[in-house]
């Protein structure tokens, strides 16, 4: 494995903490001994292949499997034995569209805000604030049929945002939408870590959504097979950029070899 | 879309701070009732339908067979019934068995879509979400039940007048019952298409091994094995503790049937979704 530098600093809380996580589906291993943190504040990519493992990590992060192997913890707060605090501190946007198509863009929000326990006056406050942040202000009281896949993402991380989490993830948030739609997601994303302070754990395989100074994980069958910041993945891995580093990561393990 | 500034959050959003109380369960209660009731409104067909289905039951088959089936005087009756009062309170739970399993399907189709995964990533109790989903679930069959009831009385097919508000209880009983069964078959449901076999092994075995249509006693005379069966079947107590409480009388065997059986299906539900123990988590979750 690349393992630049660890990811979390000791002393601080991490927002996310992966410690030796496995996973099983029947005798299948989709998990193997996954570990790694992230800090408060920092966008992190979770780089992989379809069938990596991405999303059964995020089903055990948040909490619709129990982590039987292993431990995650959301700002200390462990998953499966303290799952109110922890899933109180996490927003998330899963791969599927998760949008009540019959229901108004303020009644998919409301219906969130009520399951994190908002009451009527502040779940209009905070929708609001959350539709200018995403840019859909204008489109409140339309129907969630009505809407474009980029705009249904967009009305995703804005619930996702609408009960203040300190950590946001993201799974394969852009997956299926055009470039302009991609760009702007994630750049909106980017801002909050920057502005807010949010973690961001952002499950992707489009390894052009991934910068210099991105932290990240890669992921491989089920097993971490580097992580840090991107240029150091780079430079251990001794190619020239991400794309070449990812492809190098993939084929070595596949072939059985150390990069 | 252009890289928007996060100030307007800043100002209007403070993190979630504090245990959650007594409100903000009841905040969550709230909303998941509302859902269900949106989407109900938005699903007018749903609503037709489930009208539709038991006045045919009244108005064609019970006229149909009013002179092949006697009914004799049995409790709650004090006299001999038309056989549309009869069956009246058959008809009120199969709108519940109905509504149950729809609430079944949809909770697949939630699943199927991914809804299910926003209500379960909520940071309130599994087993609070899962009987808020049902409270929802029954409080939108109540009332399919009472516009039903409204339409029989219309057409003076009619129960005392203290009955319609002594079956409330009954009503919702016997529908937390059915959909904690249907919510125990949800988890068991694969994919969408597997609820055909609902219909064929649950909803139509259930209603008519019952005594919606007929009398207990017409069963026994007829199959001593079908009435065996018919006593074995939760919904029969469903459908006589609606009977008796039409009449404003509380049949104790059933209540203890329906109250043990709603016990009963609700904690194997909740274990079903259960995220260590239950079925979901030996479902294979699809993508990356």
């Amino acid at each position: 494995m690349q393992h630049v530098r660890a990811i979390g600093q000791e002393g601080t809380p991490a927002a996310l903490e992966v410690a030796g996580v496995s996973h099983f589906y029947g005798r299948k291993q989709a998990l193997k001994s996954v570990s790694f943190s992230i800090r408060p504040a920092t966008f992190t990519v979770l780089l992989g292949l379809n069938g990596a493992g991405k999303t059964t990590l995020f089903s055990l992060t948040n909490h619709l499997f129990d982590t039987r192997h292993g431990e995650i913890r959301i700002f200390g707060h462990d998953i499966n034995r303290d799952s109110s605090e922890a899933l109180r501190r996490m927003g998330v946007v899963f791969q599927a569209r998760t949008l009540d198509l019959d229901l108004s863009v303020r009644q998919n929000l409301a219906y969130h805000a009520c399951l994190h326990g908002i009451g009527a006056r502040d779940a209009a406050r905070r929708i609001a604030a959350v539709l200018e942040t995403v840019e859909m202000s204008d489109r409140l009281d339309d129907k969630a049929r009505s809407l474009s896949g980029g705009q249904m993402r967009r009305i995703e991380i804005a619930r996702a945002l609408l009960h203040s989490p300190p950590l946001m993830l993201l799974d394969e948030a852009t997956v299926g939408l055009d470039i302009r739609s991609r760009a702007g997601i994630l750049s909106t994303i980017r801002s909050l870590v920057e502005r807010r302070g949010i973690a961001v754990l952002w499950a992707t395989h489009l390894i052009d959504e991934v910068e210099d100074g991105d932290e990240a994980v890669v992921l491989r069958q089920g097993e971490v097979v580097a992580q840090g910041r991107v240029a150091d993945i780079v430079q251990a891995t001794g190619t020239v950029s991400i794309q070449d580093a990812f492809a190098s990561l993939n084929r070595a393990t596949a072939d059985g070899v150390a990069p | 879309m252009s890289p928007q500034p996060a100030a307007a959050l800043d100002s209007a959003l403070s993190p979630a701070s504090g245990r959650l109380g007594l409100r903000q369960y009841m905040i969550c209660l709230r909303g998941i009732v509302l859902r269900e009731g949106l989407r109900f409104v938005h699903q007018r067909e749903r609503f037709i339908s489930s009208l539709v289905r038991p006045l045919i039951w009244l108005f064609i088959f019970a006229a149909g067979f009013r002179q092949v089936l006697g009914v004799s005087i049995i409790p709650p009756y004090k006299t001999y019934v038309l056989y549309e009062v009869y069956i009246m309170p058959g008809l009120c739970g199969m709108i519940l068995l109905f509504s149950g399993m729809q609430s079944s399907l949809s909770m697949v189709y939630d699943r199927e879509m991914g809804n299910m995964r926003t209500l379960l990533v909520s940071p309130f109790p599994r087993w609070f979400l899962l009987v808020s989903k049902m409270l929802a679930g029954v409080t939108v069959s109540i009332v399919q039940v009472y516009a039903f009831l409204a339409v029989a009385w219309l057409f003076h097919v009619r129960a005392p007048a203290m009955g319609y508000l002594t079956v409330l209880p009954a009503l919702f009983l016997a529908g937390l019952m059915l959909c904690a069964l249907g919510m125990l078959l949800s988890s068991a449901i694969r994919q969408l298409e597997n609820f055909a076999g609902i219909m064929n092994f649950v909803i139509f075995p259930a209603y008519f091994a019952s005594p919606a249509l007929y009398p207990l006693w017409r069963i026994q005379e007829a199959s001593p094995l079908l009435y065996a069966i018919c006593q074995a079947n939760p919904f029969t107590y469903a459908v006589e503790l609606i009977r008796f409480s039409l009449y404003g009388k509380v049949e104790w065997l059933s209540l203890g049937v329906v109250c043990g059986c709603l016990v009963l299906f609700l904690a194997a539900a909740v274990l079903a979704y259960d995220p260590a123990r239950g079925l979901m988590a030996r479902k294979k979750d699809m993508g990356g």
